[in-house]
């Protein structure tokens, strides 16, 4: 019989940091908005003879910042480590990187889905934290540590160009210890690690771009083990789509040798996505010997108590506090939440338009999940292209709230403003939207609509029902959806069953 | 007058009087180094265009009296390691043989701000690795002294130009004894300052933690004086001190009386030349006799020094020449090559010498996994041990003397074949480079007509000590001032 099979996952999330100038030299870092290759170069980042390094300030802060975020430990002492290895995209023949002593260690991070079994109990594991109220389990972050990205290669058929623009742009690599059992577990980590990173402020989670790449460590064993059996690592998962599809596609080619009383081989493997499948690229014989050894041309990092703790104070609320709030404060379902502190951004506008809103904050919640994002999404727009501002949305609310308009008219005015902006009564005055609540006019409707169509009403009161929203529909083009249809629904019931006789 | 033999200072003073033009001068030092360079063959490179327009500049400055410094308008050569813009720079080796550095190091541009003219770049073991000069992969350096002799290594093209007087001053760099060493056999003086003192940015590095631009001079008081403008912080060399530089020259006089001399017991062992030592001891003699306190003192480690230093040698530089990979600038060896990896091959198999070769991979396997921690871990340990014996020994003493190499300059092709050989020459030079501490060496005699060096060590960041004993030295001695007839 074929035992149960539970996946064991790590996985090392490289994250390039939003700083002006690169890890160990004053060339601009934005490499994106270059105008051509080879401008933002000096001696140091293509790696001439004599040039030295020298650690931008900033991105030492961004790295200590994340790792607090990730609820880790900042190494007082940490040192650079000189990581070597031939490769045209690597300048000086090695990679700055740390390596014995990172600058962030033995963090954790919670996670939510449902697939999670408990962790194991075993020798090493004391250091980890007590487990969240039930929402969720801890992943253990093993380490954060600062390193320089790599040149960009452009492959042609008898030869590769090297743009040396990325070359040295500070890079983070966030790495987990192997706590994840399955792909949802991987997809929600790496999906809480990039909404950390956003809210910070020091990565914009842009895969596409390739300024957030995963690797993952997978290997199964049978359920109950709690041994670590033989891993395969799976190098370049460039998107969410893919880190769970090639780890899914991973589980089950593994469990499949296990099956057929093969043994999994350690090595490192590329994602074919195009094919859906994972490629064998260096087995463990093949593997670098990066022969690691501390960086001479740079001093350890000595940080101070003080510096530390002023690095912390710069901490925002990070998402799983700030929805945790949002349930407390705004009475939100914890879906709901979730949502809306997906983004710092868009929790910080549901925000403000909650504070100006006199509608519950429910409503709130209900516009922006709904007509909000349906407009933004339609538009290919992001919740940081919104000019709207949050008051004036909170007006619109508010307006469909105490019943000025109706709610299809709400969304008329939303468009509107998302448009040409403007004010929401001014365009309900212009547009003629002001919802119809006078009873005696809406009966003047119903009653010529059920008059013009006796047909349809002998129909109805044969046992047709499904016309009844036909009828509101008369209504709501009579009415150029002006009506309340609270009232006016109660008026066209009574109409049809005075019909009836 | 010969303008050649004259001191910093001496020249100075003809410059400000308006009674020798630095272009002058330096066609003078053009027209020596032509003359006699064919037999010393120290220079690699002669900047001879750039050098008369630098000495133009120079007489300008001096002519307005704006900016005028001690080395204003004084000609120099530098080892070819140091980056120079606009001229090329080779380190000796064939993979750099066409190199032309975008950038100046931070040396180059504190001389050039000083004022001073480079007449070109010196001689050497290709990328440092060698203590003779023969390991240049374009020709050896002659000894001025007796030209059938090596000048030492790795500066010995610095230190034969110095001797020969085809530069008013040089720069060297000194990773092991490399300004130290020459500079015995050559009857010169020069300075390996404390680690740090001196930015290396734009220095090609041989070993990244020892490493350190020194100046080679007619005295202590010139390599002061050069020193004074070398000096300092740099903001691209995260390795360099934030210390304010010392006026080293102003408080050269200071007189040495009082001060304690260490005699490290462990220099002075079997298989010293006998003329050698004897001119040591005649130095201690002299120190005494200045006023000096002498001590005997033990550096209990220093037979691990070379050991130790060679190992992180070879592992640092193993990972410094990496960079030398034919894609981006130098050597390229394209020809017939499948993938990079070949251009790779090619390119490091012709231009790297055999020296280089083997200690690139003595490096590579120091490093590699299960190795790293009994050689790289293990030397960075007793590393530790070497440093705490000069610590130790300066908590007795102020300054410590010994020999500079325990010879005389031998004779060219006498050590090729036995690299250990060569190795066991920088016995007495290498512990300072992992220790950090400062050393001047100096001339104290002759053996067998051939200079004798030795060198004072000091505690770290104490240059001016080590300056005030050597000049206190060189007040009454007059072997500084001994020239090679050419």
């Amino acid at each position: 019989m074929r035992p149960t099979y539970e996946p064991v996952i790590g996985l090392e999330i490289h994250a390039e940091l939003i700083t002006n100038s690169k890890m160990f030299c004053g060339c601009s870092a934005d490499y994106a908005s270059a105008p051509e290759p080879n401008t933002n170069i000096c001696p140091v980042c293509t790696g001439l003879p004599g040039a030295l390094p020298v650690a931008n300030r900033k991105a030492i802060e961004l790295a200590a910042l994340v790792g607090l975020a990730l609820n880790c430990s900042v190494n007082k002492h940490n040192t650079f480590a000189r990581k070597n290895y031939y490769y045209p995209d690597l300048p000086k023949g090695y990679q700055i990187s740390q390596y014995e002593l990172p600058i962030c260690e033995n963090g954790w991070l919670e996670v939510n889905p449902s697939p999670l079994t408990p962790l194991p109990k075993r020798e090493g594991n004391n250091s980890l934290p007590p487990e969240g109220e039930g929402r969720g389990m801890r992943v253990r972050v093993r380490r954060v540590h600062i390193e320089e990205d790599t040149a960009k290669l452009f492959h042609e058929k008898n030869y590769a160009l090297v743009d040396f623009n990325r070359a040295g742009v500070p890079l983070l690599e966030i790495v987990s210890e192997p706590d994840m059992r399955s792909a949802e577990a991987a997809l929600d980590y790496a999906t809480k690690v990039r909404a950390i990173l956003r809210y910070l402020g020091v990565n914009s989670g842009d895969m596409e771009k390739g300024v957030l790449r995963f690797e993952a460590n997978v290997s199964v064993r049978p359920v109950g083990s709690d041994e670590l059996r033989t891993r395969t690592e799976i190098k370049n998962l460039n998107s969410f789509r893919a880190l769970t599809r090639a780890i899914a596609y991973e589980i089950e080619r593994q469990i499949q040798i296990y099956e057929s009383g093969g043994a999994v081989v350690q090595e490192t493997l590329g994602w074919d996505d195009v094919r859906g499948v994972t490629t064998s690229q260096r087995s463990k014989e093949e593997a670098h010997d990066y022969r690691y050894f501390p960086e001479p041309d740079l001093p350890p990092l000595q940080l101070s108590d003080e510096w530390i703790e002023s690095i912390r104070t710069r901490l925002p609320e990070l998402p799983e506090a700030k929805t945790a709030r949002f349930i407390s404060d705004f009475g939100l379902a914890p879906s709901e939440a979730r949502f809306l502190t997906s983004e710092r951004t868009l929790a910080d506008y549901f925000e403000r338009v909650a504070a100006k809103a006199k509608s519950p904050a429910k409503t709130v919640h209900s516009w922006i999940a709904g007509e909000f994002m349906r407009y933004l999404n339609d538009s290919g727009l992001s919740i940081d292209d919104v000019t709207l501002a949050p008051e004036t949305l909170a007006k619109l609310i508010d307006m469909v709230t105490d019943k000025t308009i109706g709610a299809s008219a709400g969304k008329t005015v939303l468009t509107e403003l998302f448009k040409n902006g403007g004010d929401p009564a001014q365009i309900v005055k212009e547009k003629n939207l002001l919802q119809l609540t006078d009873v005696n006019a809406i009966q003047e409707i119903v009653t010529k609509i059920l008059n013009d169509n006796p047909k349809e009403v002998d129909e109805y009161n044969a046992g047709k029902e499904a016309l009844f929203q036909w009828f509101m529909g008369q209504v709501a083009r009579a009415t150029k959806g002006k009506a309340d249809p609270n009232v006016a629904k109660e008026l066209m019931v009574k109409g049809l069953e005075e019909r009836k006789k | 007058m010969q303008l050649h033999s004259l001191t910093i200072r001496e020249i100075h003073q003809l410059l400000i009087a308006r009674q020798v033009s630095s272009v002058e001068l330096t066609r003078a030092f053009l027209q020596r180094i032509r003359e006699i360079d064919p037999k010393v063959r120290s220079y690699v490179t002669v900047s001879e265009e750039l050098a008369l327009e630098q000495a133009q500049k120079a007489d300008e400055r001096i002519a307005k009296g704006e900016n005028v410094t001690p080395l204003t308008g004084i000609p120099f050569s530098m080892k070819d390691c140091i980056s120079t813009r606009g001229v090329r720079t080779t380190c000796s080796s064939k993979i750099l043989e066409n190199y032309v550095p975008q950038y100046n190091a931070t040396v180059t541009d504190k001389l050039a701000e000083a004022g001073a003219v480079l007449l070109g770049k010196t001689n050497m073991d290709e990328f440092g690795m060698g203590s003779s000069c023969e390991n240049s992969a374009f020709f050896n350096t002659h000894n001025p002294w007796d030209l059938e002799r090596v000048p030492g290594g790795s500066s010995g093209g610095a230190a034969a130009a110095m001797a020969a007087s085809l530069a008013a001053f040089t720069i060297g760099e000194d990773t092991g004894g490399s300004v130290r060493m020459p500079a015995g056999f050559c009857n010169v003086t020069g300075i390996k300052p404390t680690y740090g003192r001196v930015s290396r940015y734009g220095l090609i590095a041989l070993v990244s933690s020892f490493d350190c631009i020194g100046p080679m001079a007619r005295d202590a008081y010139d390599c002061a004086t050069v020193l004074e403008h070398i000096a300092g912080h740099d903001p691209h060399d995260s390795t360099t001190y934030q210390f304010p530089v010392p006026n080293y020259t102003q408080h050269i006089n200071q007189p040495v009386k009082g001060m304690k001399l260490g005699i490290p017991k462990e220099y002075f062992v079997a298989g010293m030349e006998a003329g050698v030592e004897s001119a040591l001891q005649e130095a201690i003699r002299t120190y005494e006799k200045l006023g000096m306190e002498i001590h005997e003192v033990s550096l209990p480690h220093t037979k691990y020094g070379l050991p130790v230093y060679y190992l992180l040698l070879f592992a640092e530089a193993s990972a410094n020449l990496a960079r030398m990979d034919g894609t981006r600038f130098g050597l390229s060896v394209s020809e017939g090559a499948k993938d990079v990896i070949d251009i790779y091959l090619q390119t490091r198999r012709e231009g790297f010498g055999d020296e280089v070769k083997s200690r690139i991979m003595l490096g590579a396997y120091a490093l590699s996994a299960g190795y790293y921690d009994a050689y790289y871990l293990k030397a960075q340990k007793v590393r530790t041990l070497l440093r705490r014996d000069f610590e130790s020994a300066f908590s007795k003493v102020d300054l410590l003397l010994a020999p500079t190499c325990p010879t005389t300059a031998f004779k060219l092709g006498e050590k090729t074949s036995d690299p250990l050989e060569m190795y066991l020459s920088d016995i007495y030079v290498v512990a300072t480079n992992p220790a950090g501490v400062p050393a001047i060496a100096l001339p104290c005699g002759f053996s067998n007509n051939l200079p004798v060096g030795m060198q004072l060590i000091g505690k770290h960041l104490d240059e001016a000590t080590l300056f005030q004993a050597a000049h206190a030295y060189q007040q009454v001695t007059d072997w500084h001032k001994q020239t090679p007839n050419l």
